[in-house]
């Protein structure tokens, strides 16, 4: 008996010894990223797509970081913070010795002039000897999006390695936009030597290099010997990003082992790769919302009853199943259910068309009587909520007939179509948009997408009063608990006013070869390759 | 002969202005913005009004027009919207991927083209005419991608004989001088890079071939037969000249006019970039750089592509004219 046990635990601890040695992460080796563009430029603070922050994701840092597969804050190139009481001044405590890649040392200097070259008005203060900022080549996108100008009034170094953010107002999301892409800390020595190159020869603090670029082709980067967390890695020697435009050509590169990671195969590839012994998959619930609006400036839309029944007549699970293939599902609420935040109670819009003949009779169109034929805006081009919105728009103008609303679809050319939406047009009465989150904040969805009365340039009209007052109150609140509640009462107004109709979440799934290991999808879409190794 | 070079250079220039005016106004009267196509979903007024003054949208059309035919005077095609830089950087990058692919597609639909078109006419009804008559009918018809993706499958996927896509492997070190693979291995003697650029250029070259293989094959053949009816083809024959002395020294020399048209034709065809090709092989070249520009409506990217098309077009053009006069001296180039 006694030798049974000692012979299980013998087998007990070789077993789980031969795991952990398992998952040690193996030294070296070069990982080929397949993906489907070329990178338009490397300074995160000009970029606008996400085949350009991927690159950006393995050079640069930002002050602070989003966790693994959540968008919790970790501290980065700041190793912590404070917070003032009236939620005006943010102190950031930077790590020491950390380089950038060309051996400039990074420090407070180095942030106020990375943050400081986005400003409009440069009120930014040096510790050292700092540099003259050099002039913007283009509005600085996403900093203007997010309304930086307008939160952020001066950055001051206040000694080596400590920045003092001093804000115009206060705003809870702050912090969390520190983490985005367009807030990495770059080499200001390195920028100014030729600003006007530093797109295509950036340089970082993060685990890799950058090395060449060769046009519409691939991207190298090498591993930074110097990181500053060697406990997470890099591992890989080499990491290159090749650019692969067709799907289909792509998935075949990654089965004949000429890339080991697909990025957005086609769905019908996804059960050939499940088949496939030499390959895995990963998933990551996306962190977007694709909808369906109302022009809610035409006095047609004022109508609660019409918009319950169109909410009741669409078969939203079908479209998922159908024209998402499964690579989704139907949204409960306009955020993700992943996101802070998210209202479980709000039950959802049920799929029922007998009750939105109802609402249709109440909206004083009896069996669609009286109603004017509705236009349906269904988008042209796939975008990473919404894989085909003019299959999605035939879909829905079939589930509308069903009940009664006649409608027909409208589509313009992508250009065309954003700049006509914005316009709320009298020929528009639904349209379909969508959104991918930045920073994992509720309010860069619900405040972002739906408090029209916020600003004319938010793309739903929608106004309500109580809605509006809750966005301005949870961006006014600091502590995350109490905000969670504002935003969970904030959804269950737009539920009951049927501001908007959430269609589904997309999720991403890409194959990836067995060798990869830790490779792990961010619901912000970044691509991070520091903790991840081949198995070789 | 040089008097008609000159003439025809400067022949160029207004088609290659009545082009430019072309595009551009087409473009204008397109609709969309390069603007909200960079901002895309998050575009707030604000956010646009700031990126189209930057960008010099702005101003009136012609303006905008003029601008460009001053710069273009000067030699400086701009700077590109999208990724910020200069659209001569940009086609110097990308110009010798195309030309090296295009090159390679022509010399393999030349060589087989004319080589089939003669065996075809000099056994005209046989079965090998039969075969390579309708294998080229079928090469016309087969659109490239679907046959890209079967050479794939076939020879890479399957055979593992050559590489699936790309320019070159991405481990094989290779200076690069002229941006032409081929030649900076050749100049560098760098042989192991030198068989990666070939055995990569394989595949696209032998999918970019097909077509116009097949209208090189069918018109040398048609072109053939109808020399070969000729009264001094019937003397060569009665003079008792063998049959290879025929084609090759008398009939060939007539037969391949019409065909070095076609050609030319081709090979300025796909110096524009063979869009579909590119795509589906990955091959960095021109052709997939301009169709993303007008996707894009990067305007500075479309009038510098379009500018390169048009002026390897006139210039394939004119180099066919020349090689006319050398074939056939009768043919007067006044």
């Amino acid at each position: 008996m006694p030798r049974k046990v000692l012979v299980l635990i013998a087998i007990i601890f070789f077993v789980t010894a031969g795991m952990a040695l398992a998952q040690t992460p193996k030294q070296g080796g070069t990982l080929v990223f397949g993906r489907g563009g070329d990178s338009v430029g490397l300074d995160p603070a000009y970029e606008t797509d996400g085949n350009s922050f991927m690159v950006c994701d393995n050079v640069f840092e930002a002050l602070v970081f989003y966790k693994d597969e959540t968008t919790d804050i970790e501290p980065g190139l700041a190793h912590s913070w404070d917070i003032s009481p009236d939620g005006k001044t943010y102190t950031f405590h930077l790590r020491k010795g950390v380089k950038f890649h060309d051996g400039t040392p990074f420090n407070a200097d180095a942030v106020v002039f990375s943050i400081g070259r986005m400003m409009k008005e440069r009120n930014v203060k040096f510790f050292g000897k700092g540099w003259d900022i050099p002039k913007q080549e283009r509005p600085p996108e996403y900093w203007v999006s997010m309304e930086m100008d307008d939160t952020i009034g001066s950055i001051e170094a206040v000694d080596d390695y400590t920045v003092l953010f001093k804000l115009k107002r206060v705003e809870a999301p702050f912090l969390a936009n520190m983490g985005m892409d367009f807030a990495d800390i770059i080499s200001p020595t390195a920028f100014v030597k030729n600003p006007k190159e530093f797109l295509r020869n950036p340089v970082g603090t993060g685990p890799f290099r950058f090395i060449k670029w060769v046009k519409d082709d691939n991207i190298t980067l090498e591993k930074n010997k110097d990181y500053w967390n060697k406990g997470k890695g890099p591992y890989l020697d080499k990491l290159v990003f090749r650019a692969i435009p067709e799907n289909s050509v792509r998935f075949l590169e990654l089965k004949s082992g000429g890339i080991h990671i697909c990025q957005f195969p086609n769905p019908a590839d996804i059960p050939m790769a499940k088949k496939d012994a030499s390959l895995k998959l990963v998933s990551q619930p996306g962190m977007n919302i694709g909808y369906l609006g109302f022009n809610h400036t035409k006095a047609l839309w004022k109508n609660l009853a019409l918009r319950k029944a169109i909410a009741a007549a669409i078969n939203r699970k079908a479209i998922v199943d159908n024209i998402y293939q499964g690579m989704g599902e139907v949204a409960q609420n306009p955020i993700p259910p992943t996101m802070w935040g998210f209202n479980e109670d709000v039950a959802g819009y049920a799929y029922n068309p007998e009750q939105a003949k109802k609402y249709l009779a109440e909206a004083g169109y009896p069996e669609g009587k009286d109603l004017p034929e509705i236009t349906l805006w269904s988008m042209p081009v796939p975008r990473p909520y919404n894989p085909e919105g003019l299959k999605v728009g035939v879909a829905m103008i079939g589930d509308l007939k069903k009940v009664g609303i006649s409608s027909r679809i409208v589509s313009y050319d992508w250009g065309t179509y954003l700049k006509r939406q914005r316009q709320q047009p009298d020929d528009m009465d639904l349209f379909q948009l969508g959104w991918t989150g930045d920073n994992g904040d509720p309010d860069n969805f619900l405040a972002v997408l739906f408090d029209g009365l916020a600003s004319e340039s938010i793309r739903t009209q929608w106004h309500n009063e109580e809605y509006h007052k809750l966005m301005q109150q949870g961006r006014q609140t600091i502590d995350q608990g109490k905000r969670a509640e504002i935003y969970k009462q904030a959804q269950k107004v737009l539920f009951d006013d049927v501001g908007v109709i959430p269609i589904a979440h997309s999720t991403v799934t890409w194959p990836l070869h067995k060798s990869v290991m830790n490779f792990k999808l961010h619901p912000t879409a970044s691509i991070r390759m520091l903790s991840v190794w081949l198995d070789r | 002969m040089f008097g008609f070079i000159i003439r025809r250079t400067l022949a160029v220039i207004p088609t290659l202005l009545g082009v430019t005016i072309v595009v551009f106004f087409m473009l204008a009267i397109t609709p969309g913005d390069p603007a909200e196509l960079l901002l895309g979903e998050r575009a707030t007024q604000e956010s646009l009004d700031a990126m189209r003054e930057y960008l010099g949208l702005k101003k009136p059309l012609y303006i905008q027009y003029g601008m460009f035919l001053k710069r273009v005077v000067q030699f400086d095609l701009g700077e590109t919207i999208w990724s910020r830089q200069k659209v001569s950087i940009e086609i110097k990058e990308r110009f010798p991927a195309t030309i090296e692919l295009a090159l390679v597609a022509m010399v393999i639909s030349s060589f087989f083209g004319v080589l089939f078109g003669i065996i075809s006419a000099t056994k005209q009804y046989s079965w090998f005419d039969y075969v390579s008559m309708v294998g080229s009918l079928i090469g016309v018809s087969m659109p490239v991608f679907w046959l890209g993706l079967i050479f794939m499958l076939l020879f890479s996927l399957t055979l593992g004989w050559f590489p699936m896509s790309g320019r070159i492997g991405i481990d094989t070190n290779l200076q690069v001088i002229t941006n032409f693979y081929i030649i900076d291995a050749i100049i560098t003697r760098n042989w192991p890079a030198l068989m990666d650029c070939l055995r990569h250029i394989a595949l696209p070259a032998l999918a970019l071939s097909t077509i116009p293989l097949a209208i090189v094959s069918r018109m040398t053949r048609s072109s053939m037969l109808e020399v070969l009816r000729q009264d001094y083809i019937k003397t060569a024959k009665a003079k008792g000249l063998g049959q290879m002395k025929i084609i090759f020294k008398h009939a060939l020399r007539n037969g391949l006019i019409p065909v070095i048209t076609v050609i030319g034709l081709q090979f300025g065809i796909l110096l524009g970039g063979a869009i579909l090709t590119e795509t589906v092989f990955a091959w960095p070249g021109v052709g997939k750089w301009l169709y993303e520009g007008v996707v894009k409506r990067d305007y500075m990217v479309i009038q510098g592509g379009t500018l390169l098309v048009a002026t390897s077009f006139v210039i394939v053009n004119l180099l066919v004219d020349i090689l006319y006069a050398v074939i056939n001296p009768r043919i007067s180039v006044k």
